[in-house]
């Protein structure tokens, strides 16, 4: 690792070890398209183990190693399906290894919540239910409502938080997500791009809330396919390419040998 | 990449790690940890299987009445089938048999939408599963409790219709709640170990049907099992008798039901209710716990 020649080495405290780490999906029925009943009985019959089985295997992570330290602001980049987010759900430890480890000091958390929120249910439910999901307790959310209420920018034109999300267009769908999300505090904050949501004052509010929460935060990782967010807020980027770590160094060294190999 | 720095330098990863304090992500809590976290989510079951209740009729025009609507009508169509055109009654009188249906077919439902809901508990909601972190027998229990709170409609219809055959409220009524708590632990004991399962083998949700279905008409629904099968070896009966199903059924059904004493219900019947529910609520949330690091694989 490139940065490591300084002297502040005795006050680097590791935040996040990855040894080795593998991923791999398995996916049913995506074996070549031969996806005619006959040729599904035809693979049990035939009782090949594992791949042929109507499994395909995808190996979206290949031995990725890297230490990061507290205070760290930490890019990643690289192609799309080169495996960024796969890596990030396997640091927070929602995805088992398929070999390797990963050894977090506290509990990571991804910067998302939509998973648990339904369109059905009213905003202010949404933010209830979200906030309950997140592990925060019911006197944190009532605390914290009318702030996210706000920051989301809902109520602006009309009462909408007491209506169904799916009247919500999707810019307010979107703003009331991040807002939720964002409501949390974090050890180890993971954003997964899609920080662009929302229309111009949305998103100079939340560039804003991030960088809060990254000084609350002890280590934050970011994806992005935009140099100039990376640029912004990492000092460190992971370059990842078909799940393999290609390079990890400093932003502009990293970020310019991206750029050349990508021909930007 | 070669691992960091100076005085750390040579350390392997793993002892970088213990040195620091740091602990595997997403590796298994141990049982008693798992029961405290799961704990500290109880708010959000709650408030998850309240929403996903809510959402489920939020778009009909009737709304939340369909919670009553829904299993007014099942009772009404088995009614048609066996009660009027083929007369599973047995000697029963209507005004018995008409309670014991629908008693039978509300209290199986309430098994059977645990069990179905349970299959796909983690299958179907792999997005949050990958997205957030949680105990992850938060989703089967939050499940079975959406199906209880379903139920709690149901009964408002039922003791309508009991109490409109002639039996009134008395003391024994309140038979019915230990025997719902006990049903609501086997219930979730069930659905953890379908939602197991079915994370492995998602082709479950496809096949849970018709072993439902089975179950079902094995479990005395409607008929009574020992006037049903009175020439056939005891055995049989006795088999079907002591099934969970039947178990929790006739329970309520001896609760409600003025005419329905205690001669319909097998020898020991709280002992087995009892049983069935710890063996399934204990076994079903350890053997789901063993596999809590490998759900989100799909």
């Amino acid at each position: 690792m490139a940065d490591d020649t300084d002297n502040r080495h005795e006050a680097r405290v590791p935040t996040v070890i990855a040894d080795e780490l593998h991923i791999v999906y398995r996916v049913n029925g995506g074996s070549g398209g031969r996806g005619s009943a006959t040729a599904a009985l035809n693979r049990i019959l035939r009782r090949d183990k594992g791949a042929s089985r109507g499994m395909r295997e995808v190996h979206a992570v290949r031995g990725v190693s890297f230490t990061a330290y507290r205070g760290e602001a930490i890019g990643l980049i690289g192609t799309n399906g080169s495996g960024k987010s796969t890596l990030l759900r396997a640091i927070a430890g929602l995805l088992p290894a398929e070999s390797g480890r990963v050894y977090t000091n506290g509990q990571p958390s991804l910067l998302g919540v939509n998973a648990a929120l339904m369109n059905d249910l009213t905003g202010e439910r949404n933010v209830m239910l979200g906030g309950l999901a997140m592990g925060m307790s019911r006197e944190q959310i009532r605390d914290r409502y009318q702030g996210i209420v706000d920051f989301s920018g809902i109520n602006e034109k009309g009462d909408f938080i007491t209506l169904p999300m799916r009247t919500y267009s999707s810019g307010m769908a979107a703003r009331l997500r991040f807002s939720i999300a964002a409501a949390k505090d974090h050890d180890v904050l993971m954003i997964d791009e899609a920080l662009a949501t929302g229309d111009r004052p949305f998103q100079i509010r939340s560039e804003e809330r991030i960088r809060e929460l990254r000084k609350e935060a002890g280590t934050v990782f970011l994806v992005s396919h935009s140099s100039k967010s990376i640029r912004d807020t990492c000092d460190r980027v992971l370059w990842l390419e078909k799940g393999e770590l290609l390079m990890d160094g400093p932003t502009d060294e990293v970020i310019k040998a991206y750029e050349k190999e990508t021909g930007k | 990449m070669s691992p960091p720095p100076s005085s750390d330098a040579g350390l392997s990863p793993a002892e970088l790690a213990a040195k620091h304090g740091l602990t595997v992500s997403g590796a298994r809590p141990g049982l008693a940890e798992y029961v405290r976290q799961l704990w500290g989510r109880r708010h959000f079951i709650l408030a998850f299987s309240q929403a996903k209740l809510t959402a489920q009729y939020s778009q009909a025009k009737l709304g939340q009445l369909w919670q009553v609507v829904t299993p007014l009508l099942n009772a009404l169509v088995y009614f048609l089938i066996f009660g009027l055109i083929i007369g599973a009654n047995r000697g029963m009188g209507t005004e018995i048999y008409v309670p014991f249906l629908v008693t039978g077919i509300f209290v199986f439902t309430f098994t059977q939408t645990s069990v179905m809901s349970g299959v796909r508990s983690i299958s179907g909601n792999l997005g949050l599963v990958r997205a957030l972190h949680f105990p992850r027998a938060s989703l089967p229990i939050s499940f079975s409790l959406q199906q209880l709170q379903q139920l709690l409609f149901s009964m408002v219809v039922l003791i309508a219709i009991v109490m409109a055959f002639g039996s009134y409220p008395s003391l024994s009524w309140l038979l019915v709640i230990p025997a719902l708590a006990l049903q609501f632990v086997f219930n979730t004991g069930l659905a953890m170990i379908m939602a197991r399962l079915g994370a492995k083998t998602p082709d479950l949700a496809q096949l849970m049907p018709f072993i439902m279905r089975t179950w079902l008409y094995a479990s005395g629904v409607m008929f009574s099992i020992p006037l049903m099968l009175k020439d056939k070896p005891a055995w049989i009966a006795d088999l079907l008798l002591y099934n969970p199903a039947a178990v929790y059924m006739d329970l309520i059904r001896f609760a409600l039901i003025d005419g329905y004493g205690s001669e319909y219900l097998p020898q020991h019947v709280w002992a087995t209710a009892l049983a069935w529910a710890i063996i399934f609520g204990v076994g079903g949330f350890v053997y789901f716990w063993k596999a809590e690091e490998r759900y989100g694989r799909g």
